[in-house]
């Protein structure tokens, strides 16, 4: 019995790691594009001779990470120590509240619309108000970026959950699977591309709610992050630590983004679509 | 020394009525009884309910009115509670493999939901995929194979419990002719080495021919049984049975029952949205 020889090639990796001509253009364009940018940069501000309390140079704002880092570097910790917090905690709450949901469909009814309203109320509306309610200003913090992170990991596991083919339904039914081996063997393993979808939005979120956080606690709750470094620097008129700063804050971002995205890769790329490469 | 009376079926189905929601009788009075190695077809135009009788054996649908009983392993008599001890085996339309399994943890799966060990159910799990002729692709995942071989994935998976009933619902349907006749004849293989009852829905008089002990032509609006006619050809069965003098004979009648079939049922206006109900 030998009909249809399947792709053998098909368990390699596919694409691999190997630099192909494609993917090495693909990867040295943009960082072409930005030093290109960057040197175009340096050069208007040199030759207009912008002031520097207006717009630093790149390498007057390189000189100033350098020269600040013992101060960034610590702002920087305690902004991504809330952001991991806060994205944990979302993982943690939000994937359990869609479990629960997945679990009745009475307590997704009940429950959903408030999710929802913790999600569409902006959370530079809502800080102030944490902020007073909540005396560390620490747990303050991580639960504005709570807020914003955790709606788009339970929606989107929530959705996971749910999108089971009928098919898979009877077919555990025929083997009277019992409630948890249904939930263990079928729905939680189809929600993780789902899911995953959802920690890639959540994880700049979480950055992006920490920031706003801080901002608003502003420089009166001795706070001591990334946003508090900004504030504090534009007060003072040190514009390249201002950029500095906000520098750190789009690299933060970006690793994020890039380990979830190797995350989801690593554990989907086995048999998703979406992390897998169509051989040709 | 006493002859033995006959075993009782394995299935019984006493004027069953099935209707939906949707106010649509995908079945009405049906009556039918299925018994130990057989090979039945199911078979008529879509809605008449073929579908959804598979899906009343399989335990995976309850009827309006009428009662089924079950023979459960082991027992000797038929029982409406008798699927309870019965170890059946289903496969669907699609392969229905999980994708993030590879293809021995797909066919695994019956026995992890039994509890089995994986150490435990290895060389039965190997067996399985033996029969089917896949040794060598269980860490293979589904998306890396061809139609054909999922479903034999599939099948290996319904057999991996040794099951004494398998349920098949057109099975073959999304296949290319020449992977289907691959497939029918392994079939044959393995329902006459596994010595299994089979119940086969399809809408092919052709395959149908080829396959069965026997065929049930069925009816729609209300889906019912017309005909049961049984194919008295011997098994094994091989390509030259495919255009045998017996086999062009036993084609003939079965589509005349079928055209009949087909006349009774009042024409009406929208097939599409009737084999989306009841399909």
């Amino acid at each position: 019995m030998s009909d249809n020889p399947p792709d053998k090639s098909g368990e390699a990796p596919a694409g691999g790691f190997g630099l192909s001509t494609g993917r090495l253009l693909r990867l040295m364009m943009p960082i072409l594009v930005g030093v290109i940018a960057l040197l175009a940069w340096e050069a208007f501000v040199r030759i207009e001779e912008v002031p520097v309390y207006i717009l630093p140079g790149p390498l007057r704002i390189a000189q100033k990470l350098v020269q600040e880092w013992g101060s960034l570097s610590d702002s920087l910790l305690v902004t991504l120590r809330i952001t991991a917090l806060a994205l944990i905690s979302a993982v943690v709450i939000g994937g359990g509240l869609a479990i629960l949901f997945t679990q009745s469909k009475w307590i997704e009814a009940s429950f959903f619309p408030y999710a929802v309203i913790l999600q569409v109320t902006p959370i530079v509306a809502i800080a102030p108000l944490i902020l007073i309610y909540v005396r560390n200003t620490e747990v303050a913090l991580l639960i504005c970026a709570w807020i914003v992170a955790f709606f788009p990991i339970l929606s989107n596991t929530t959705l996971g959950l749910n999108s089971v083919d009928d098919n898979f339904l009877d077919l555990m039914r025929l083997y009277r699977a019992r409630r948890f081996q249904v939930l263990w063997y079928l729905r939680l393993p189809g929600a993780m591309p789902y899911f995953f979808g959802g920690l890639k939005i959540a994880g700049g979120l979480s950055l992006i709610g920490a920031v706003v956080a801080e901002f608003t606690a502003g420089t009166a709750a001795g706070g001591s992050g990334l946003a508090y470094r900004i504030l504090e620097s534009s007060y003072r008129l040190d514009i390249p630590k201002v950029y500095a700063a906000l520098f750190l804050l789009s690299a933060s971002g970006i690793l994020i983004f890039m380990l979830f995205s190797g995350l989801a890769h690593l554990f989907l790329h086995k048999w998703h679509e979406s992390a897998s490469r169509r051989e040709r | 020394m006493m002859a033995k009376a006959p075993p009782s079926p394995l299935v019984r189905l006493t004027k069953i009525d099935k209707q939906f929601a949707s106010g649509t009788l995908a079945l009405g009075g049906l009556s039918l009884e299925l018994g130990e190695n057989e090979f039945v077809s199911l078979l008529g135009p879509s809605g008449c309910g073929k579908s959804t009788a598979l899906r009343l054996i399989a335990g995976l649908s309850t009827p309006s009115r009428g009662s089924i009983e079950w023979r459960a392993d082991g027992a000797d008599r038929l029982s409406p509670d008798g699927l309870r001890g019965m170890e059946l085996g289903f496969v669907f339309q699609e392969p229905t493999l999980m994708p993030w399994r590879t293809v021995f943890g797909n066919v695994y799966l019956p026995l992890r939901l039994k509890g089995m060990r994986k150490a435990a159910a290895r060389p039965i799990v190997m067996a399985a995929l033996d029969r089917v002729g896949l040794t060598g692709f269980e860490n293979a995942y589904p998306r890396q194979l061809s139609g054909g071989m999922k479903m034999r994935v599939s099948i290996a998976r319904a057999s991996v419990t040794q099951p004494r009933l398998m349920l098949m619902d057109e099975p073959f349907a999304a296949l290319d002719e020449i992977t289907r006749f691959k497939l029918n004849n392994d079939l044959l293989d393995l329902w006459a080495a596994q010595r299994l009852s089979l119940v086969f829905v399809t809408h092919s008089v052709f395959e149908s021919v080829y396959l069965s002990s026997r065929i049930v032509v069925m009816a729609a609006r209300p889906g019912r049984v017309v005909a049961d006619i049984p194919i008295d050809a011997p098994y094994p069965r091989d390509e030259a049975f495919r255009t045998s003098e017996t086999y062009n004979q036993y084609c003939r009648i079965v589509s005349a029952a079928l055209k009949q079939a087909m006349g009774e049922a009042v024409p009406e206006a929208d097939p599409v949205r009737e084999r989306a109900s009841v399909g």
